[in-house]
């Protein structure tokens, strides 16, 4: 692909991922447990990573990342989501490249993963472990929202055609 | 049908996997629950408080963001056995979103603010459910 068009590609996946982490944030938590939440934003991340490269995946999703966070967050939700995020993305980038795992499988172990990684973080921060007792709710909500954000993410890498993508 | 199961055997046993355990792990932390006695407030990983949950009580809690140095950051209501924050300073509302808690083990926790609120029993700090 050339680099302009390229370029307007990478744009519009942002444009979208952002578009979808605020609609996320719009959606009230309908359980009072913070953590729990869909991940709408990955299947942007999980598009392309697939469609256009593990490289591209990483930018896409460092951006929505830092610009979410400039946006809706404060700093500290941004190591938060940088830690879910880059987790996440190293556990999807591996399993697509040795395994071949469906897109669904991807998306179920990159959303614990996420999770996992969130709940490290805040361990580290508030240096205490009572966050552990929420390990449980978090492995079920992102293994169910790992279904939902996989099948989105394999229809759409289905259907759309990119130029020049894979 | 069955060339897609038998295509995606592996897709399918790794999800099972994921659902099993997290099943039955939260199936043994709702088990286990109980009642709290009190809620152990900390600042910066140190402790501030304990307060007991029978006690209808308002607490004015000081958090350690640099950015409101000594204002009262959140407030923590105890009302008929179970505790909630009432009020945070901070953007994102987490912790007043998290809502109401009264097991062992439950907690509130205000990242910006570096605040967590723990119930625990009565004797134990309800370690024994996370070590």
């Amino acid at each position: 692909m050339k680099n302009t068009k390229k370029l307007a590609t990478l744009s519009v996946i942002v444009a979208l991922a952002m578009v979808l982490s605020f609609l996320e944030s719009r959606i009230p938590a309908f359980v009072a447990i913070p953590g729990i939440k869909v991940g709408l934003a990955n299947i942007a991340v999980i598009f392309t990573v697939y469609k256009l490269g593990a490289r591209e995946g990483v930018l896409i999703s460092i951006i929505r990342v830092l610009l979410v966070s400039i946006l809706f967050g404060s700093t500290v939700s941004l190591w938060y989501s940088l830690a879910g995020a880059i987790l996440s993305l190293i556990v999807t980038i591996l399993l697509k490249k040795y395994t071949k795992l469906a897109v669904v499988t991807v998306s179920v172990a990159g959303g614990v993963s996420h999770n996992i990684a969130q709940i490290g973080v805040a361990c580290l921060l508030l240096e205490t472990n009572i966050i552990v007792y929420y390990l449980p709710f978090l492995l079920l909500s992102g293994t169910v929202a790992g279904i939902a954000v996989g099948v989105a993410s394999a229809l759409l890498i289905k259907r759309v055609k990119l130029e020049g993508s894979r | 049908m069955r060339e897609l199961l038998k295509k995606h055997r592996k897709d399918i046993i790794i999800i099972s996997i994921f659902l099993v355990i997290a099943i039955a792990s939260l199936s043994l932390t709702l088990m286990t629950r109980e009642n709290g006695e009190k809620v152990r407030v900390t600042v910066d990983g140190e402790l501030v408080g304990e307060y007991p949950l029978h006690l209808d009580a308002t607490y004015e809690l000081r958090g350690a963001n640099p950015d409101t140095e000594g204002e009262v950051t959140n407030i923590l209501v105890i009302q008929d056995g179970v505790a909630y924050l009432s009020y945070a300073n901070c953007p994102d509302k987490t912790c007043v979103n998290t809502g109401k808690i009264k097991y062992t083990g439950q907690s509130i926790i205000c990242l910006p603010n570096r605040i967590t609120i723990t119930v625990v029993g009565d004797s134990d700090g309800g370690v024994d459910l996370v070590s």
